[in-house]
């Protein structure tokens, strides 16, 4: 009745099969299949987030109105950074994927340096914007603004650390060619960040804002 | 590769905990990583759950069961209905339905295990970390009071000043994050691991409706962490989210939340549509009628879910367009229901029925979910809504369909896969008593509150006066939640009399219901590594081709016994995913930050250093026993990386056994 079946994901005989994906159902690995569905569920986390803000951008009461406050130049520098950091991670990739493990260092360094910038960016903004008044308790605005914004710093920073993480596997010696598939992973939630940042920066910044 | 194993055994770095070895004892169900397992302590815990969402029910029957009732003060009985809800919602019907997924779903597919093992224990344990965190609102005597919808702002800090909304909050967002978890493991599980030959259009019906109901929780369970952490930060850091005093917006929160809570109720009702469409078949000895229009018309509620949010808002001034068009799509989000109906109806059709107990339990889901389905469709009709908007006719509505729809196909699945699960059947007389003792009490307890709804009795009021007609109704609808809850006594009782006769029983034999889906190719109780070998899917029902040809004259006959097509579990080399202790630890963390954000954030310094450590532990944890000669790759952000030992075991000399150590 039964004749002998292989086993259901035949062995593998090498890794870049199993980067690969081969003997899955989709042809993508576990773990990228993994972090793009990680992804769209982070679709919606940031949708509920940028739909707040849009209800509450004209809504900010007696504190400084967005139109006032924003710093258009500046907010545009660091996106660009941000921005500049996905081709740096794309090369990060393709160094490693040729076995260039020094420039995959220099890349990843990089990358995580870019982040690091905008974060930074985000901080000078944020104490500037204190300073002249928006509190995150000021207006729903500015409660609005600080959560979406925050909320995607804290995405760019968790990526850093991510980064780092790589680069310290890096130095030890274990991060090859046949694991570029991690590198590749770490790099798709990255560049959805930027993704994400740059509906950000269109919704809150480009977009004509309401003044006071 | 062994020495770069054993150099990089990192338990070993990390030096506090050794990789677990047990598979026996109390050790084995904190570290295991076996889908059965966790399958099985989703429903212990939900069932434990249960009878505590159970007692708030009988408490909020006894109260309303005389006009002026004194059982609960006002203040109680909020935080008893509101706790009610919310117990039955989130810590009983969904992992319930987790269970019977958990189970389930890798042997339907012909999987050895979920994709990411160690994920599925962790989404277990943060499931069971934050309804503890919830229930723990008891003791501290400052459950939440503002319903299981919570509208803002009658729950920020103004109108609800104590700790209960903060409770409330932070307990869902800690059972969403492992609702996220499992539901991102399940979906990688469905696409990426299914036997040979099994396309998606052969998948059984239950594997389908499970991988709606992830895609669901994919997308709405961000929505609502989105609301519970606006509703946080309002109450605890001074956000405007939900203060219209400072010009927000009181609807926010309604919207924010029904995106979310529309698709749940389908998450609700799914698993059990998926159970049945099981169940039915199997009771009526014929193929499911109309598979694709089974499998599309749940895709399609799946879609429609997300467009009818705003029929929960018709009384809220949403405007007249607004409430047009979602009471159009809510009559069409009828439809695809119908159609399962219909379809459900046309299995049984012409088919020898035997009414088993998981036979009963699933007619009556049909029967059941079709009155809750009608009362539904009447909330469309928006000017007949705005009369019953927050009467009685809303609550004998919702507990048509998710008692009647969800918890009783739940309990069709009990019997039916007993037998699966724990190697014999649960006894067929006490569980026709079970089953008639809670149809019978169901129907008398929600019935009525039809009739009560349409003569204006309020929800949510603790008490009302004697003269408006609603005592009798209010009485027969108590004394039917009592008869409700001996059923479920009566369902307990035969858990534990079914085992001990099993005790010296003959076991129950390979296909105890002449099945027809894959599940049933091992052995009862299932072996611990599921299957001897991979199964070849030809054909929809494959177990069920196995077993029955035609004849030369176009008849079905029996061309084979179960013996001669299920497995016979004896396979020894087969290679399991080994136990962890860090989805344990990851979750024991979380309530701590959880305590730390309410009460002085010094809490959060333990809670966060545990999952700090869990997370970098489970990474430089080799997926594997370093004695199983195996490495996987791994990624950052979650502490995700768990590909399934089985399939990659015999190519260690290829793989580096490091991990990749990232956030």
């Amino acid at each position: 009745m039964r004749p002998p079946r292989p086993l259901r994901r035949p062995p593998l005989a090498d890794t870049a099969a199993v980067s690969h994906g081969h003997g899955t159902g989709t042809g993508l690995s576990d773990n990228k299949l993994l972090m793009w569905v990680f992804l769209g569920s982070e679709c919606l986390l940031f949708g509920g987030l940028i739909s707040t803000y849009l209800i509450y951008r004209s809504r900010f009461g007696d504190g400084p109105a967005p139109g006032d406050i924003f710093d258009i130049p500046f907010t545009s520098v660091s996106s660009f950074v941000l921005l500049m950091s996905s081709l740096t991670m794309v090369l990060a990739l393709s160094a490693l994927q040729r076995g260039d493990i020094r420039n995959n260092r220099i890349w990843l360094l990089t990358t995580a340096l870019l982040g690091s910038l905008f974060i930074g960016g985000q901080v000078y903004e944020f104490t500037t914007f204190v300073r002249e008044g928006l509190g995150y308790s000021t207006s729903p605005f500015s409660s609005a603004f600080f959560t979406l914004t925050g909320f995607h710093g804290v995405h760019v920073s968790l990526g850093i650390l991510m980064l780092m993480s790589l680069l310290i596997s890096s130095l030890r010696g274990t991060l090859t060619t046949e694991r570029s598939e991690t590198v590749e992973i770490v790099g798709l939630y990255w560049h959805f960040v930027d993704v994400v940042w740059i509906f950000i920066f269109t919704v809150i910044y480009l977009v004509p804002s309401p003044t006071s | 590769m062994s020495d770069v194993t054993e150099l990089e055994t990192p338990g070993g770095s990390i030096g506090v905990y050794t990789r677990p070895k047990a598979n026996t004892g109390w050790r084995d169900w904190i570290t295991t990583v076996d889908h059965k397992k966790i399958g099985i302590l989703y429903g212990a815990t939900a069932m434990f759950f249960f009878a505590i969402g159970g007692l708030e029910a009988l408490l909020i029957r006894l109260q309303l069961a005389t006009p002026d009732g004194t059982v609960l003060g006002a203040d109680t009985y909020n935080r008893v209905f509101t706790m009610h809800g919310v117990t039955m919602v989130f810590l009983v019907i969904m992992p319930l339905a987790a269970a019977f997924a958990n189970y389930l779903l890798p042997l339907q597919i012909g999987a050895r295990d979920v994709a990411f093992p160690r994920m599925n224990a962790l989404s277990f344990w943060i499931f069971l970390a934050g309804g503890l965190f919830l229930n723990m609102a008891w003791i501290v005597g400052d459950a939440p009071d503002g319903g299981w919808f919570a509208y803002a702002p009658n729950t920020g800090m103004i109108f609800s000043p104590g700790k209960g909304m903060d409770y409330y909050a932070i307990g869902l967002q800690i059972t969403g994050i492992a609702s996220l978890i499992s539901a991102m493991n399940l979906i990688v599980t469905v696409l990426n691991m299914r036997a040979p030959g099994m396309t998606l259009f052969k998948m059984p019906v239950f594997t389908w409706m499970i991988l709606v109901v992830q895609f669901l929780l994919l997308f709405a369970v961000p929505v609502i962490t989105v609301a519970l952490f606006l509703l946080l930060f309002d109450r605890n850091f001074g956000a405007n989210f939900f203060n219209p005093e400072m010009g927000a917006d009181p609807l926010l929160w309604q919207h924010l939340f029904w995106i979310f809570g529309h698709p749940e109720v389908y998450i609700l009702i799914l698993p059990s549509f998926g159970i049945i469409s099981e169940v039915i078949p199997t009771f009526s000895r014929k193929p499911l009628f109309g598979y694709p229009f089974m499998v599309f018309s749940g895709i399609a509620i799946g879609f429609m879910g997300w467009g009818v949010w705003a029929h929960h808002m018709f009384v809220s001034g949403i405007g007249p367009i607004s409430v047009a068009a979602f009471s159009v799509s809510t009559m069409f989000i009828a439809v695809p229901t119908g159609v399962k109906i219909l379809n459900w109806l046309a299995t049984m059709w012409g088919g020898r029925i035997r009414f088993n107990t998981p036979m009963l339990f699933a007619s009556g889901v049909v029967s059941m979910f079709t009155i809750g389905g009608l009362s539904g469709v009447t909330h469309s009709l928006a000017p007949a809504d705005t009369q019953q908007t927050d009467t009685y006719y809303i609550v004998a509505h919702f507990h048509y369909v998710i008692f009647g729809g969800a918890l009783l196909g739940i309990f069709a699945g009990f019997y039916f896969w007993w037998p699966k699960v724990f190697g014999h059947l649960l006894d067929e007389k006490w569980g026709k008593w079970n089953f008639w003792l809670m149809i019978v009490g169901f129907n008398m307890t929600f019935g009525p509150m039809h009739i009560l709804g349409l003569q204006g009795m309020s929800r949510r009021i603790d008490s009302y006066s004697p003269g408006f007609g609603f005592e009798f109704w209010n009485m027969f609808a108590s004394i039917g939640a009592f008869i409700i809850a001996v059923g479920v006594v009566v369902f307990m009782v035969n858990v534990v009399i079914s085992a001990r006769r099993a005790r010296t029983a003959p076991p129950v034999g390979l296909d105890p219901w002449d099945a027809r889906s894959p599940e049933w190719f091992s052995p009862n109780p299932t072996p611990a590594h599921n299957f001897d070998e991979d199964i070849q899917i030809n054909s929809l029902d494959e177990f069920w081709h196995r077993k029955y040809g035609e004849d030369e004259d176009g008849r079905v006959v029996r061309v084979a016994t179960a013996e001669e097509v299920c497995q016979d579990g004896s396979a020894t080399d087969t290679h399991l995913p080994s136990p962890s202790y860090w989805p344990v630890v990851l979750a024991a963390g979380l309530p701590f930050v959880g305590f730390g954000l309410m009460y002085t954030l010094w809490f959060c310094v333990p809670g966060g250093a545990l999952v700090l450590m869990a997370i970098y532990g489970w990474i430089f944890e080799p997926v594997d026993d370093p004695d199983g000669p195996h490495g996987h790759g791994g990624h950052g952000d979650e502490p995700t990386e768990d590909p399934p030992s089985e399939e990659r075991a015999d190519d260690a000399s290829a793989e580096t056994t490091e991990e990749a150590p990232v956030g």
